[in-house]
């Protein structure tokens, strides 16, 4: 039984078919790139799987829940967790607060235990913010230190997307769905945030979704790669598959890149 | 960049040296400009009757009237602006202060009276009054000084004139004397402006005395005791200015514990101050200060809204309303269908109650909506809700336009406050109560979750926050707490009518908030003194109330958008682009300064 399944599910933004009868699947532990050229459809598929834009058909099956109809905060609290193409952070909350915001869906006092400051709750503040920083620390020591109090708006390009992605480790999920994460960085920390989605499966246990542009991180992490054009899946397969298909060559590799290959 | 700058020639140096050379100094025109606008200035607040209402109140005996300083304070102001070293800008010189500032302050200031002198020359020809009642033969009087017309109008430029030189030599003045010379001068201009309040304090410690030494029995402050006020007031900020204190740097650089051990004394000795300062300043004053604290527990619930979970609710005054009908019905003998004639506290809960489900009410319908048109619909349930109090149905419940009367005071046991500075006692315990609630509820899974909406409300949704909730849940705060402060409004009054809860008390807690600092508490308590309590010491002042608040709120908007007391997070907000760009030109600077020693080396 696959973590997530999507049967023929469809978008359509006006006459646009953003998403057209999409069957997707991903088992758990395996990382999944999704490729594709420009409005082939993939930030709109994470859209529709987090429950921010509502689907017009279709079912989406995630760990034996069904997911459609569901609101966003619901899904995050059944385990789907995701990053933005062009990082939306909580600008001028410090570092810290941004990752403990991640922790809301799993932690549960309320007004009134925060008013009395009841042991229950100091020890889940104490507790939110020990993991906050711990989850910060997964990047080494880029976000931790005098970073904790920084706001978030006064990182650099990098750590914003950096700190995004603690953010939705933060929340504990099970599916974890990367919108171009490592866009904007430097070979260098493309490099590096490369491997760190590997150690995020080999670590936390996240199943993961990549949505990337970069080749070379699509070849470095994917156990299997989704070939997306006009809202299809037009290929589906191990990177060295995929870069051999027809279809995806002539979508998106392009015919000069099929030649060299 | 850094290196691009460190590996540019010399000549490129030179070359930039010689841009530097374009010197920007004082603008002469522009200080002609703002002679102008003072002259407006003059005119406007000679004509809406400011300067002869004014008048009456002596500040400093026997010359100086509250008419007079308004007046004076213009070309002051203006020539100030004037002669005030311009902003820097990189890569522009600016010129050293000298003469020049003097000159633009002359100018303002020359420029400043000619509005006024316009006015005495043309409100005879041209029978003004119709339009304009205030301009009456008495202010031409005072505009010129009771002297003859000509020498009343020679006087009138030689004083705009002589201000506006002294004006303009303020920028001369090295910085060390002209901070402690400045808010020395405002402060004395304090003390004599509240003079009900100061005098209340010095008389509730005992000090007659001095208060006799200070007050001339005819009211304001005399000539000797005014410049000994100046002049120890100068002192602490001398002090600040020639010594290295660094009280904050300090303060900052102690361990976590004596942080905390610190922090709670200054909370103990607040609360000191809190407990005696009703017997100290006496029963006006105390009336004042029961009103800022009503005022005040509704910024702190409006804070949580606005504030904390950015819901702009214009419609607040309906949980104030709501808390206080609450407490007339079940506290007051004469209520017109139900009389359970409970005690304030026995009816406490009730109150709470009722307020969650008005704040449930109100929030549920516009869970959906955002920005202008939440402010839009929340306006208009701030008047269905005084409609409903004043309507036929509710009539037997609440007796319409004739309220309620007869409410019992806060009690507790045999002690009942009866007069304002008893009552002044409740009013604190639910202040208290009101800061605390606020303070944990925004360090808390909550309150991250209410800022954390407000910064980017479909992201928030994302990362697992019911925003319903969020949202329901900081409108029932804030009802509640409103709620407090209307239950204390009720008892203290002793009568609710429909007509306390217009519209305008929403947007005088929006407006405090607003100039306090909106999320912030330090901020809400500033901006309810001022908003509030200002208004209320100095009477003169009531009647253009709404024309002050105007001009606070516009000079706010553009000057100091972040409130008087900001949270650190709204002034990020606000000055976001600023502190980036200080931050690169801070990098620039290093850069640049490094540069002459890599080429010393190389050389």
């Amino acid at each position: 039984m696959a973590l997530l399944t999507t049967r023929s599910l469809a978008k359509a933004f006006g006459g646009l078919r953003a998403l057209d009868n999409l069957d997707f699947e991903i088992e758990e532990g395996e990382i999944v790139s999704v490729i594709g050229p420009n409005g082939a459809g993939k930030t709109t598929f994470f859209n529709v799987l987090t429950g921010m834009i509502p689907s017009d058909e279709g079912e989406i099956h995630f760990d034996g829940h069904n997911l459609v109809g569901l609101r966003p905060n619901q899904i995050l609290r059944l385990g789907v967790a995701r990053t933005f193409q062009n990082v939306r952070l909580f600008p001028n909350m410090t570092v810290r607060d941004n990752v403990t915001v991640g922790r809301h869906a799993r932690t549960r006092s309320g007004m009134i235990s925060a008013i009395l400051r009841t042991p229950a709750f100091r020890r889940e503040e104490e507790e939110t913010r020990r993991k906050a920083e711990e989850t910060l620390s997964f990047f080494g020591s880029r976000l931790v230190g005098y970073r904790f109090d920084q706001p978030a708006f006064a990182l650099s390009y990098a750590n914003r997307r950096r700190l995004e992605i603690a953010r939705a480790m933060s929340s504990e999920p099970k599916l974890l769905c990367l919108d171009e994460p490592t866009a904007g960085m430097n070979p260098r920390e493309t490099q590096e945030l490369t491997e760190l989605i590997s150690k995020m499966r080999d670590e936390k246990g996240f199943t993961i979704i990549v949505i990337e542009h970069d080749m070379r991180v699509v070849k470095g992490v994917s156990d299997r790669v989704v070939v997306l054009d006009y809202g299809r899946k037009i290929s589906e397969g191990t990177y060295d598959e995929i870069s051999h298909d027809e279809r995806v060559l002539e979508a998106y590799l392009g015919k000069k890149t099929a030649e060299a290959a | 960049m850094t290196q691009e700058i460190a590996q540019a020639p010399r000549s490129e140096t030179v070359t930039r040296v010689g841009a530097e050379q374009a010197v920007r100094s004082v603008d002469l025109a522009r200080a002609a400009r703002l002679g102008a606008l003072g002259g407006v200035s003059a005119v406007f607040i000679s004509a809406i009757g400011m300067v002869e209402a004014f008048a009456d109140r002596i500040l400093i005996q026997p010359y100086l009237s509250l008419g007079y300083t308004a007046l004076f304070l213009i070309p002051f102001i203006f020539g100030y602006l004037a002669a005030k070293r311009p902003p820097a800008i990189e890569g522009v010189k600016l010129a050293p202060v000298g003469p020049r500032n003097v000159l633009a302050g002359l100018i303002a200031g020359t420029i400043a009276s000619f509005g006024p002198i316009l006015l005495i020359l043309l409100a005879p020809v041209l029978d003004l009054r119709e339009i304009f009642l205030a301009i009456s033969p008495r202010l031409l009087k005072i505009l010129t000084f009771d002297r003859e017309l000509t020498q009343g109008i020679g006087l009138l430029l030689i004083s705009n004139l002589g201000i506006g030189t002294v004006a303009g030599f303020i920028p001369l003045i090295p910085r060390r004397f002209r901070r402690p010379l400045l808010n020395a001068s405002m402060w004395t201009l304090l003390v004599a402006l509240l003079q009900i309040l100061v005098q209340a304090f010095l008389l509730g410690l005992g000090l007659q005395r001095l208060n006799s030494f200070i007050y001339s029995p005819l009211g304001g402050l005399t000539a000797v005791s005014a410049l000994v006020v100046f002049l120890v007031l100068s002192i602490p900020y001398l002090i600040a200015e020639f010594t290295d204190l660094r009280v904050r740097e300090r303060l900052e650089a102690l361990p976590e514990g004596q942080r905390r051990n610190m922090r709670l004394g200054s909370i103990l000795v607040a609360l000191v101050f809190v407990a005696v300062v009703p017997q100290i300043v006496g029963v006006f004053a105390s009336e004042v200060l029961d009103l800022v604290g009503i005022f005040l527990l509704m910024g702190l619930g409006l804070n949580i809204v606005v504030g904390f979970a950015g819901l702009l609710d214009l419609g607040y005054v309906a949980f104030f309303a709501v808390g206080a009908y609450v407490t007339a019905i079940l506290t007051s003998p004469s209520s017109p269908s139900i009389t359970p004639e409970l005690t304030f506290w026995a009816a406490l809960p009730f109150v709470i109650i009722a307020a969650a489900m008005a704040g449930l009410v109100v929030g549920t319908p516009v869970l959906r909506m955002r920005g202008d048109y939440l402010a839009i619909v929340t306006l208009g349930f701030g008047e269905i809700a005084r409609l409903l109090f004043i309507s036929e149905a509710l009539f037997p419940y609440v007796g319409g336009a004739q309220g309620i009367i007869r409410i019992p005071k806060v009690a507790v046991g045999e002690f009942t406050a009866a007069s304002p500075t008893e009552f002044f006692y409740p009013v604190a315990a639910f202040l208290v109560l009101a800061i605390y609630i606020t303070w944990a509820l925004e360090n808390s899974r909550i309150g991250r979750a209410w800022k954390a909406m407000r910064e980017d409300e479909p992201v928030a949704e994302v990362m697992g926050i019911d925003t319903v909730q969020a949202k329901l849940s900081a409108f029932i705060m804030g009802a509640i707490i409103a709620s407090f402060g209307g239950a204390l409004f009720a008892s203290k009054i002793g009568s609710v009518f429909p007509h306390s809860f217009q519209i305008l008390v929403s947007i005088q807690v929006l407006v405090l908030i607003i100039v306090g600092g909106m999320g912030s508490i330090p901020g809400v308590m500033v901006g309810a003194l001022v908003i509030i309590g200002l208004p209320e010491l100095l009477r003169e002042f009531a009647e253009f109330k709404f024309l002050l608040y105007g001009a606070l709120l516009i000079y706010m908007m553009l000057n100091r958008p972040e409130g008087l007391l900001p949270s650190r997070e709204r002034a990020r907000e606000l000055h976001q682009e600023e502190m980036l760009q200080d931050a690169w030109l801070i990098q620039e600077r290093a850069a640049a300064e490094s540069q002459p020693k890599i080429e010393e080396t190389s050389a």
